[in-house]
């Protein structure tokens, strides 16, 4: 064996390591989800779901705390996605179709905006529901999601409306189709991946939220499923709890986001950074 | 919101500039009334109630509904002078440029790991970070709460067989460990975006110019310091900032932790500290202006990015 094959054969081991440090806490989730009580408290842990059953999600799925906080976290989703995109929308047409007067501070704000952390700001949200009486209330919690994610969105948005050439539109008003018709049927189906990508970014974002929910949503009946995922932990302190059950109901939690996780992330990444690699 | 959350720009063409259109009357202000209203109404009134309750002092007198009086700078003094306060800024800040020198520092070497293999290894690796990354921090947290789990945790039954005998350790018990845990939950979710980014400036490297530096002689180490760094430079700084950003509001991971039983009085950071003041003792003063120091750190630390996407389109 050469220098250089037994180092390319170290570096593999090495990066196989790795791998399994990033990936193994997500397989234990699996993992413990798949195995009953008196398997997961053995002092040897199993570390195959071999002879596991779907019990635990079952169990999970009947669960009436489950399906309420499904139903509260669903709900919650699908207003904050529709307003915020329908309200991006027309936000990104101003900003990249138009110049007007303070365009460029209202980009600016925008940015700023969407750094600021919910933690920064949420006791004066919560003083500010608290004072319309609009605590525990779900189309409450969409608006304050909705203005989280809308600077972002408008900014994702503002890229895909730019990369459509207004000669288009302007093509087809010239054979004949009014300014409205000539988007509606131009421009508009040309921006479908977009909005499909930035409503999967504000589904993650609505989905996965915690810190808002928390001071938002303080009775049990209108908790979020973090909210409710975190019961079983804050039970944990105190006595021994069923993992593979908290388990199961990380895993329904997880399963939906890394999916449309992974249909946008080549997107998401590359414009991350992407004015930084060009150079 | 989450530190999953990219803010990407989509940069596209740039030609775009030219071809706006001019005018229009009032249809730019009407398109932009939707976003207006949202952001005014949920961010903006919220940051200026904020503000002004930074400047009062709240009491037992005010949760009986009386009007708060103005203090002055007195709550912004009190981060500085009140020991409780200044312990938790300075931890937050700690906390933070750790992990985030860290995750960095870990990102950057899986970066240049997944060059040194072949192609089938570089898959798997990628795969497992992105299964890391598209995790929600909920259901990362349960699960490493599980893991580190005193009673029946896969950590101590590892490290038992080891031969270190950790059988029945809690690591949230004491402040130290649980910071070490907490800071290992927030590196393993934030570097696949670090490795993976970097990974992505790397390819832009042609192996053309490296093979020609190492022809002129240059070593591996020279090739790195005067090729390779000045290439990633930019995404490194951009990486490094916006974790810097992110690790400053670690809330969920904290007070999940905190939940799982560490003891809060001894752990909290910004976003947990701001919590308890504001929801428990109801000291709204203190914590608006904890909540303004740290939109203004966030706001200090983000400009140079806000900055350089600027500079790309707009």
């Amino acid at each position: 064996m050469t220098p250089q094959t037994l180092k390319k054969a170290l570096l593999s081991v090495l990066a196989l390591i790795v791998a399994a440090l990033w990936a193994g806490p997500v397989y234990w989730m699996l993992n413990s989800a798949f195995l009953d009580k008196i398997t997961l408290s053995s002092t040897t842990p199993q570390f195959t779901p071999l002879g596991g059953s779907g019990d635990n999600f079952v169990a999970v799925i009947k669960d009436s705390g489950f399906l309420r906080a499904l139903g509260v976290s669903l709900t919650v989703t699908v207003i904050t996605v529709i307003v915020a995109i329908a309200v991006a929308f027309l936000g990104a047409l101003a900003i990249s179709r138009f110049t007007f007067r303070g365009r460029r501070s209202f980009v600016i704000a925008l940015l700023l905006i969407q750094m600021l952390p919910a933690e920064g700001l949420f006791i004066a949200q919560y003083k500010m529901m608290s004072s319309l009486n609009m605590l525990n209330n779900v189309l409450g919690l969409s608006a304050l999601y909705a203005a989280a994610v809308i600077p972002f969105t408008i900014w994702m948005l503002r890229g895909f409306v730019a990369g459509v050439p207004p000669e288009l539109e302007e093509a087809a008003m010239v054979d004949g189709l009014s300014r409205t018709q000539a988007f509606l049927r131009i421009t508009f189906p040309l921006l479908a991946p977009g909005l499909v990508a930035s409503g999967v970014y504000a589904f993650l974002q609505c989905w996965n939220e915690f810190t808002v929910a928390l001071v938002t949503m303080t009775e049990e009946q209108r908790r979020t499923l973090p909210l409710w995922l975190r019961g079983f932990i804050q039970a944990s302190a105190n006595r021994e709890i069923d993992w593979g059950q908290v388990m199961a109901a990380s895993t329904l939690v997880a399963v939906p986001v890394i999916i449309f996780f992974m249909l946008v992330q080549s997107r998401m990444s590359s414009g991350l950074v992407g004015g930084a690699v060009k150079g | 919101m989450s530190a999953i959350s990219p803010p990407a720009p989509a940069g596209r063409s740039r030609s775009s500039d030219r071809r706006r259109r001019k005018g229009s009357g009032s249809l730019p202000a009407l398109l932009l009334v939707p976003s207006l209203i949202i952001l005014l109404g949920a961010l903006a009134y919220p940051m200026v109630w904020q503000v002004i309750t930074s400047f009062q002092k709240f009491g037992l007198a005010q949760q009986f509904g009386q009007g708060a009086d103005f203090v002055g700078l007195e709550n912004y003094r009190r981060i500085v002078t009140d020991g409780e306060v200044w312990v938790v800024v300075l931890r937050s800040i700690g906390f933070c440029l750790f992990c985030a020198f860290t995750t960095v520092l870990i990102g950057g070497l899986l970066a240049l790991l997944m060059r040194g293999v072949g192609t089938v290894t570089r898959a798997i690796l990628q795969v497992a970070l992105l299964l890391a990354w598209a995790m929600p921090v909920v259901a990362t947290m349960t699960v490493w709460i599980w893991i580190v789990d005193w009673r029946r945790g896969l950590l101590n039954w590892a490290l038992t067989h080891l031969g270190v005998d950790a059988s029945g350790h809690n690591w949230l018990a004491s402040p130290t460990s649980f910071f070490a845990v907490a800071a290992a939950i927030v590196v393993w979710m934030s570097v696949p975006f670090v490795a993976l980014s970097i990974s992505a400036a790397l390819t832009q490297i042609s192996p053309e110019v490296l093979e020609a530096a190492s022809l002129d002689g240059a070593t591996g180490i020279q090739r790195v310091r005067y090729i390779v760094m000045p290439l990633v430079a930019p995404v490194l700084s951009l990486v490094l900032l916006l974790q810097i950003v992110w690790d400053l509001r670690v809330f969920t991971q904290v007070k999940f932790l905190q939940d799982a039983g560490g003891f809060a009085n001894q752990t909290d950071v910004l976003g947990t500290f701001i919590y308890r003041l504001g929801t428990g003792s109801g000291d709204f003063g203190t914590a608006s202006a904890v909540s303004v120091l740290m939109l203004v750190l966030t706001l200090l630390v983000s400009w140079p990015y806000v900055r350089s996407l600027l500079k790309e389109s707009v």
